[in-house]
């Protein structure tokens, strides 16, 4: 009983407070936060937690994979207002393909309500990029090597090609900063940048899709067995990875 | 830190102010309430990971914690009066043994290695055991005691006992309260004292503080640890960043071609898990002989051999292991050296030594 009792009054606390801020927010009524939901697909076809190392699929090259483990880093989300003046949105997501909790962002900053386009960054910029300055990602071991130019990493996608022969052999797409030379370093991020006019009011959701299929195609056809492996230090393929993503992130369905 | 204290606060008053409006039979009275006692957080943890899981429903207490560690060091738990969790779980070997396997109570072996005990409240996803079975560390300590292998006790027994005896009811108020003694409370105490058990003061972390310096070979240790292109260990292991040395995720790192213990597979019926277990911190290596669920390999040498040569192929492999058709990374002889040094400077001997956390 006693035990019910003190639930209860904390939950009852807990849901006062958070009510108290909502009113604060609610007699302003100025600013707006929007929910950015994150999706993964292969041309289309949605891929879902149930996939890893489950789902088959055939990328441009003609080679059959599997999915073992899918993270990728998204940050620096910036809404344009039709003045062009820009709302930086704080937060970042590391999203995990096998952690649906992951999917869903509410940055910790707002907007006043209206249209904006939208703009954010895949990885982290120069900037941001700083090497062990988040705690979250640290405990995430979502680092990139110091040697290689520290920071972190921003896509890691592991699996298996070949997995429709008898000799299956392991892929490691992980991308981050590109490595031209001992201590020489290139930066490797993509700003993405989006001109479809999203009107933000109290309840919209953004809908930011990632198309795999097109880390294998577009404007690089990925032979992965050429490229498949230790691909981390390999500046070439850093940098044909960064191409391909130009083109993997799309804007997807806008619900109010 | 700060907050979690308002937080203990907080819970401390709610929970005086629960008691003093119920029946007269629940009152605590003042000089009962356990003295909170949050964790001291290392600086290289507090530096770079993010903070440690403390379920709200089990502060850190002075009392609590005692009471753990002298459950920890009691043979009372099993059938016979002969083992306790420290048992497998020394303290001169990092809280594991140097068996390959366990023997219990009946003299049974068990079929996994010991697992060692340390910085058990930052494994964020709380998934104990090489197959993670347990979920929380208070459920993980109902565990041993019942297991036929280990103490082979029931419950109801450990609880009569601890009321007979004539210490634990006036530390059980003492940490709880004027509740009953119940397994919940048992293991609630366990799991405090197992939390208080951190290890952050190796080499490596000095040398992360500044405090130390690491030679040419153990540098060069940490390169391969970190090259993709030889050691690759940190997608799993934890990195200068990562100080718990661990992802706390289950892998299949190539032991086996076909299974005889499934591992997280045995758990969640997937077939695509079989074969993968934790990933164990490398902290401590020194003092944590045998290595892997198993305790196959009794030296770090034939674990090194194993990531450089002696990989398994089979359809869980992860696909990390990537050089798996030659069988490995093929580390030169003095990758492998340097590779070793390295490791060694992840063990702590003043963990071992802490006197808070040996009996008596
Ligand atoms: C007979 C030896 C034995 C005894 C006694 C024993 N353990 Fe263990 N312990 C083991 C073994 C073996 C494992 C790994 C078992 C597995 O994964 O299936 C383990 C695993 C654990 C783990 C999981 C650690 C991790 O990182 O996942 C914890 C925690 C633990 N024991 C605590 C305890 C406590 C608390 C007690 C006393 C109540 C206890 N053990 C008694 C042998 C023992
Ligand atoms: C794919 C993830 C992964 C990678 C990469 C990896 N390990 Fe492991 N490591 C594991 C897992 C999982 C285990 C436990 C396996 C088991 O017992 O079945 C393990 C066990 C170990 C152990 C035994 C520890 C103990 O307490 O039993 C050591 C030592 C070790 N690894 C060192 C390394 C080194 C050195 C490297 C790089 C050469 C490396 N690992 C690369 C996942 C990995």
């Amino acid at each position: 009983m006693k035990k019910i009792a003190l639930i209860l009054i904390l939950g009852m606390l807990t849901f006062s407070c958070t009510e108290d801020n909502d009113d604060k927010l609610g007699s302003n009524n100025i600013n707006v936060t929007p929910t950015f939901t994150f999706t993964q697909n292969w041309d289309d076809t949605a891929i879902s937690p149930s996939d890893i190392e489950n789902t088959q699929y055939t990328n441009a090259n003609g080679e059959v994979l599997t999915i073992t483990r899918l993270r990728y880093l998204l940050s620096h989300f910036e809404l344009l207002d039709e003045n062009g003046n820009t709302t930086p949105l704080q937060g970042y997501q590391l999203i995990d393909l096998s952690d649906a909790e992951t999917y869903n962002f509410i940055p910790t900053s707002a907007v006043t309500p209206g249209n904006y386009t939208l703009k954010f960054v895949y990885g982290f910029n120069e900037a941001d990029n700083i090497d062990g300055a988040y705690t979250d990602l640290n405990s995430a071991s979502w680092n990139w090597p110091e040697m290689l130019g520290g920071g972190y990493h921003f896509l890691q996608f592991d699996g298996q090609y070949n997995v429709n022969t008898t000799t299956p052999m392991p892929f490691n797409y992980h991308n981050g900063m590109a490595m031209v030379s001992e201590d020489n370093f290139e930066q490797n991020f993509v700003a993405f940048e989006f001109p479809t006019e999203i009107p933000i009011s109290e309840t919209t959701t953004i809908e930011i899709q990632f198309n795999l299929a097109e880390l294998f195609k577009n404007p690089n056809l990925w032979d992965l067995n050429t490229y498949n492996t230790s691909l981390m230090p390999n500046y070439e393929a850093q940098k044909m990875m960064q191409e391909n993503i130009a083109s993997a992130f799309t804007l997807g369905e806008i619900t109010q | 830190m700060k907050n979690r204290w308002y937080i203990h606060i907080i819970i401390i008053f709610l929970l005086s102010s629960c008691s003093s409006s119920s029946s007269d039979n629940d009152y605590v009275p003042t000089q009962n309430t356990p003295t909170p006692s949050p964790l001291d957080i290392p600086q290289v943890f507090e530096d770079n990971i993010i903070a440690p899981i403390i379920p709200t429903d089990n502060p850190q207490t002075v009392e609590g914690v005692a009471l753990g560690k002298k459950l920890f060091f009691d043979p009372i738990l099993s059938v016979d009066f002969t083992q306790a969790c420290a048992s497998c779980h020394l303290p001169q070997n990092a809280f594991t043994d140097s068996n390959t396997f366990s023997t219990g109570v009946n003299g049974d072996l068990g079929i996994r290695n010991s697992m060692p005990l340390f910085n058990l409240a930052w494994n964020y996803d709380e998934n104990f055991f090489w197959d993670g079975r347990a979920f929380r560390l208070e459920h993980q300590a109902l565990q041993p005691v019942t297991d036929p292998t280990e103490m082979a006790n029931t419950w109801s027994e450990v609880v009569t006992r601890l009321n007979n005896h004539e210490e634990y009811p006036d530390l059980f108020k003492a940490a709880f309260g004027n509740q009953n003694i119940t397994k919940e409370l048992t293991t609630k105490a366990i799991a405090q004292f197992e939390r208080t058990l951190i290890s952050a003061n190796s080499k490596f972390d000095q040398y992360l503080l500044g405090q130390a310096t690491l030679t040419t070979q153990e540098q060069n240790g940490l390169n391969i640890f970190m090259d993709e292109d030889r050691g690759d260990c940190f997608h799993c292991h934890g990195n200068p960043n990562n100080p718990l040395w661990t992802d706390n995720a289950f892998h299949n790192n190539g032991l086996d071609t076909t299974f005889s213990d499934n591992g997280l597979g045995q758990i969640t019926g997937d077939p695509a898990d079989n074969g993968k277990f934790k990933s164990p911190s490398l902290r401590n290596l020194a003092y944590t002989a045998p290595y892997m669920h198993d305790g196959r390999f009794s030296t770090l040498d034939e674990v090194i051999n194993h990531y450089s040569e002696g990989l398994q192929d089979s359809p869980t492999i992860d696909p990390l292991m990537k050089k798996v058709d030659q069988g490995g990374v093929q580390l030169s002889n003095q990758d492998k050296a340097d590779l070793k040094a390295f490791l060694l400077t992840l063990s702590d001997p003043s963990f071992i030594n802490n006197p808070n956390f040996s009996n008596q």
